[in-house]
């Protein structure tokens, strides 16, 4: 299973630490952390389900904010960042 | 009397508060992040925050900023082959009926039954033709700034678009007019000038004791209607009196008294020849005042957004507070100013609690 890390910025919205989840896109991935962390949501994604602009998306370590929907390893390590452009 | 102000700064909502006298910084919530809009009834205080990294959001205290907690924010539709991303909600209105309302950019207009835990989008504003001539004035899209909740009847509310004209429903947003006769567009060709649905009304006020008086500062000039918006008219203060400007703020009680925040045409905004001071009429627009006792000398560099000037519930103590940092207290009608702070983040907006 994937383990996603999440930005410190948004640790008051769930546990720190990495979290090891089913999915085969990180895009699935996060759906499973959503479902108990529900407020999330909206400070990853937009209305429409896209990956906000100024959050920087890491699979393996390289940047790949167009990698939402890319078929992702069992071993695969998935970031969640803050972008520093945006602020 | 009021006697705390909320203050939406680029650094998160700052709360002054007055003990015996003196004002002074009570509270600190959401440092760090620029608060968009912010709306107090009684204890009960809305803040929404434009975060550039996680998209907008809003939040709520039930018992004047003790605790808060985190609720919805609006949802844009896709509208055709686009997929519109809320920026930010840029103002917030509550009725005495209980139903809160946020106008955002882009310009949908929201409502709320429940405190803003869940929102639906006025379809029949949203669905009006005119919306595809609307164009951001300030930011990419058109933003809703102002909505003005009739206080005879909650489901009759103006509205001001920036821009998009100035809009009013009668029925609860079910139907809408425009309401923009006698408004023009310096900034749009000549034959374009008088088209309603291109003006850009910076901000509006309306009269409460007599609701068939408003007051806008328009981008290219101020603006009174006394006829229920049937039609405005230009106030036009004499030069050297600028009128462009953001901020009005409308007397609650004498439809004849208002304030504006001037600055010197678009390109620069910023004071004329940096003279800073409020622009007061108590005679529908026929005189001007201009009050500057207490406020800084030039050369300053002060520019009030159109969030950022706001009268008391009796008409007799302001309070304005600038892009760069400093909050006034303005007293007797804005005929005496005190500097409460010249060290804040910029101002986007206040209001009185």
């Amino acid at each position: 299973m994937p383990t996603l890390t999440f930005t410190r910025h948004l640790q008051h919205l769930l546990p720190s630490g990495p979290l090891t989840v089913p999915g085969d896109t990180p895009r699935a991935a996060l759906e499973q952390v959503l479902r108990d962390y529900p407020l999330l949501r909206s400070y990853l994604l937009d209305e429409h389900g896209g990956l906000r602009k100024h959050v920087a998306l890491f699979i393996d370590g390289e940047l790949r904010r167009d990698g939402m929907d890319q078929p992702v390893a069992a071993t695969t390590k998935i970031d969640f960042m803050q972008a520093l452009s945006g602020g | 009397m009021q006697n705390t102000i909320l203050l939406g700064s680029r650094k998160g909502l700052l709360v002054y508060g007055e003990r015996a006298g003196q004002w002074q910084l009570a509270q600190h919530h959401f440092s760090g992040a620029q608060v968009s809009a912010l709306l107090a009834d009684g204890a009960r205080w809305w803040v929404a925050l434009r975060d550039g990294h996680f998209g907008p959001k809003l939040h709520l205290s039930e018992d004047a900023g003790a605790c808060w907690q985190e609720v919805a924010v609006p949802a844009l539709p896709a509208d055709g082959e686009k997929r519109p991303i809320l920026d930010q909600i840029w103002t917030l209105a509550v009725g005495r009926d209980g139903v809160l309302w946020a106008g955002c950019i882009p310009a949908g207009l929201f409502r709320s039954g429940d405190a803003g835990r869940s929102w639906q989008l006025v379809e029949a504003l949203w669905q009006r033709p005119e919306r595809a001539q609307w164009f951001g004035g300030g930011f990419d899209d058109a933003g809703i700034h102002s909505i003005l909740i009739d206080p005879r009847d909650p489901a009759q509310l103006v509205l001001g678009i920036s821009c998009g004209g100035v809009w009013r429903t009668r029925d609860g947003g079910a139907s809408w007019a425009l309401h923009c006769q006698g408004l023009w567009a310096a900034y749009m060709p000549e034959e374009e000038k008088n088209t309603e649905a291109v003006q850009d009304p910076h901000r509006l006020a309306q009269c409460q004791s007599k609701p068939e008086v408003f007051w806008c500062q328009h981008h290219n000039g101020q603006f009174r209607s006394c006829d229920d918006l049937a039609s405005w008219q230009e106030l036009a203060p004499p030069a050297p009196l600028s009128s462009f400007g953001f901020a009005v703020a409308a007397h609650p009680h004498d439809p004849l008294s208002a304030w504006f925040a001037p600055a010197e045409v678009d390109q620069r905004r910023i004071p004329r020849d940096g003279d800073f001071y409020v622009l007061r009429t108590r005679d529908g627009g026929r005189t001007f005042d201009k009050l500057q006792l207490g406020l800084p000398a030039a050369p300053a560099f002060h520019l009030v957004y159109r969030h950022g000037l706001v009268v008391d519930a009796a008409g007799q103590r302001l309070a304005m507070a600038s892009t760069t940092g400093s909050l006034w207290l303005g007293e007797a009608g804005g005929e005496r100013w005190q500097r409460l702070s010249a060290e804040l983040p910029p101002i986007y907006c206040l209001s009185f609690a």
